[in-house]
């Protein structure tokens, strides 16, 4: 557990120079980056004397990761905001959206991939098994595009796009269905739920395939060990073991598995929240692409790579507090 | 024989197999199967958006141009992104894996702290800020997306070159006097080649997912390239008229990346019995 925490702090510095080589020594002319293409040279001049950018690499750096550790991102050239504020304005919403999938897929793929354990083999199986393969292989973005399609364009039942037919509920959380909930405003929460439903879907198909292939394989595993095979020796039944055995340690090894998801998500965030002109950071990231904001971008890499490490941060220590072997 | 009745009989090996020489196919053959090879990067206002039928098999697009022709074009686009970015970052990663494995001490550490740092983002993210500082183009695209999936082969390497550190062939050879040069390349190499390939092959599905939504962020070739991500994004202004626009390039993406999976899935099974199938994510 400590050894998880001594890591923190290098990852977060080898990110920081990632992110530094990424801005500042991949492009040629950083400065001509941000200025954009058709600046003129005395404006692509003037910034990057503004930033430094004519200063030696190290000190350029350093200044960079100072700027970073006193919570300044830089300024988006788009919105003319600090990128952190404007990171952190739409934080919730892709949590929002994150969670949901991540409840969904965890309800739908635990019992689905104890099922296909069960009945390896069986036509049940060889079903999910096929709809596993096709969830893995399909393209989020079509895949947004395609119920989109279907259930808002067709059948008229769920919103096109967007987060909320008004403008949400008085922000206590972020999360619109919890503020919704605690201001016992019903109708926000119907409302808000229509809206989550297609880009949660989306998300969650190919999160469920992820964790019922890793279930079925944990539950496989434990149902070949010798400690299963002694309890069934022992005359203990079969229900008994599957319940008591099986499924703890499965639910374990799916627990190791959501950090992972939780990556996934982030980034089948960035093209579903574009699909879905979900105001979360993935649009954020999609509007920063169309405009060549060059910092806003950059503190998004950035941001993104800091919550990853966070959330698995996070995971690792749940883990250690469920699973006796870690204590 | 054996081996080729054993290859035969995985099922998922031969579909595989069987898609994704169709995808080669179609992108060897692509000026010949092409029932409109000019449309593709052509402009044509009078067919605009027409829907499939016998003349246009899958409809056309906003330009005029045969999505069916467009599709057996991308597919060349697809196979070169998916192998050259792929193979960059077997290149990368894989002698990094051995180096790393093989050797103990703070130079290894590092090469594999390296690479913790690089899986700390999740790799569309990296690959979005890499592919944009470098501006709109496809060699930008292999580039990004090499840089950032290099890990995964420098992990699979690295464990795989540990475990076999310590058996017996391996102190053999060093007994024998072979250098760590010989030992890695001609003795450890061929031992763990298979979990490469396997790794090599799903990470090819992988690759070309990335690519494609690169594309349709805006990333990769820009147009006319007839790139499937791209075609995508182009057709939501079209919907829901033109549901065949995407309904195309999607059912493209999904059966080459199918392909690849079961592919990696069947090899796996053919190459490495002991491993269970589905035992890990992939």
């Amino acid at each position: 557990m400590a050894r998880r925490l001594v890591w923190v702090p290098p990852t977060l510095f080898g990110l920081l120079l990632l992110v530094f080589t990424v801005s500042h020594i991949i492009p040629a002319d950083p400065a001509r980056v941000i200025a954009g293409e058709n600046a003129p040279a005395e404006q692509v001049e003037a910034l990057r004397q503004r930033f430094g950018l004519d200063r030696p690499l190290p000190e350029q750096f350093l200044r960079y990761a100072m700027d970073v550790a006193t919570g300044s991102l830089g300024v988006s050239l788009y919105t003319q905001r600090p990128v952190l504020d404007d990171l952190l304005a739409r934080l919730p919403a892709t949590f929002e959206l994150a969670l949901y999938a991540i409840l969904i897929s965890i309800l739908a793929g635990v019992p689905l991939g104890v099922v296909a354990a069960l009945r390896r083999n069986g036509w049940i199986d060889q079903v999910i098994r096929v709809v596993t393969v096709t969830g893995l292989a399909i393209a989020a973005f079509w895949l947004a595009i395609l119920l989109q399609l279907l259930f808002s364009m067709k059948l008229d039942l769920l919103p096109v796009q967007g987060r909320s037919a008004g403008w949400g509920p008085e922000p206590i959380t972020g999360f619109y269905t919890i503020d919704a909930l605690l201001r016992g405003d019903f109708e926000t929460l119907g409302d808000s739920l229509r809206y989550l439903a297609l880009p949660t879907l989306t998300l969650a198909i190919p999160a469920t395939a992820t964790i019922v292939r890793f279930t079925r394989a944990g539950v496989l595993n434990v149902m070949s060990s010798n400690a299963v095979f002694y309890q069934a020796a022992m005359g203990i039944p079969r229900t008994v073991v599957i319940w008591k055995y099986i499924l703890r340690s499965a639910l374990i090894g799916t627990l190791t598995q959501i950090g992972l998801v939780f990556g996934n998500l982030l980034a089948g965030a960035v093209v579903v929240e574009t699909v879905f002109a979900w105001p979360g950071l993935g649009l954020f990231a999609y509007n920063s692409i169309l405009q060549s904001d060059y910092n806003a971008i950059m503190g998004f890499t950035l941001f993104t790579g800091a919550v990853f490490i966070g959330v698995n941060l996070l995971v690792d220590i749940a883990q250690s507090l469920l699973d006796p072997r870690d204590r | 024989m054996k081996t080729l009745r054993r290859i035969l009989r995985d099922r998922a090996l031969v579909a595989g197999l069987v898609i994704i020489s169709l995808l080669v196919l179609a992108a060897v053959f692509a000026g010949t199967l092409a029932t409109f090879p000019g449309d593709v990067t052509g402009f044509d206002p009078g067919a605009r958006l027409e829907p499939p039928g016998p003349v246009y098999y899958l409809g056309t697009d906003r330009m005029g141009a045969d999505l069916y022709s467009r599709l057996l074009f991308g597919a060349r686009l697809t196979i070169m992104v998916a192998v050259l970015a792929t193979a960059v970052a077997v290149l990368i990663g894989v002698p990094m894996g051995l180096v790393a494995g093989y050797h103990r001490g703070w130079f290894s550490d590092l090469l594999m702290r390296v690479s913790d740092v690089f899986l700390a983002i999740p790799q569309i993210v990296l690959a979005i800020a890499i592919a944009q500082t470098l501006g709109p183009a496809i060699q930008n695209v292999i580039l990004a997306l090499s840089a950032t999936y290099w890990p995964f082969w420098a992990r699979l390497v690295y464990a795989e070159t540990r475990s076999q550190r310590n058996e017996t062939y391996v102190e053999a050879a060093v007994a024998m006097g072979a250098s760590p040069f010989r030992v890695m390349v001609l003795h450890i190499l061929p031992n763990i080649a298979s979990s490469i390939i396997v790794r090599t092959t799903i990470g090819m599905g992988g690759t070309i997912l990335a690519a494609a939504a690169l594309g349709f962020l805006g990333l990769g070739a820009p147009p006319p390239a007839p790139e499937w991500g791209r075609m995508i994004a182009e057709s939501r202004e079209y919907l829901p008229q033109a549901w065949w626009y995407a309904t195309a390039p999607g059912i493209a993406i999904l059966l080459v990346v199918i392909g690849f999976n079961l592919l990696g899935d069947g090899l796996r099974d053919v190459l490495d019995p002991r491993i269970r199938r589905g035992a890990d994510g992939n």
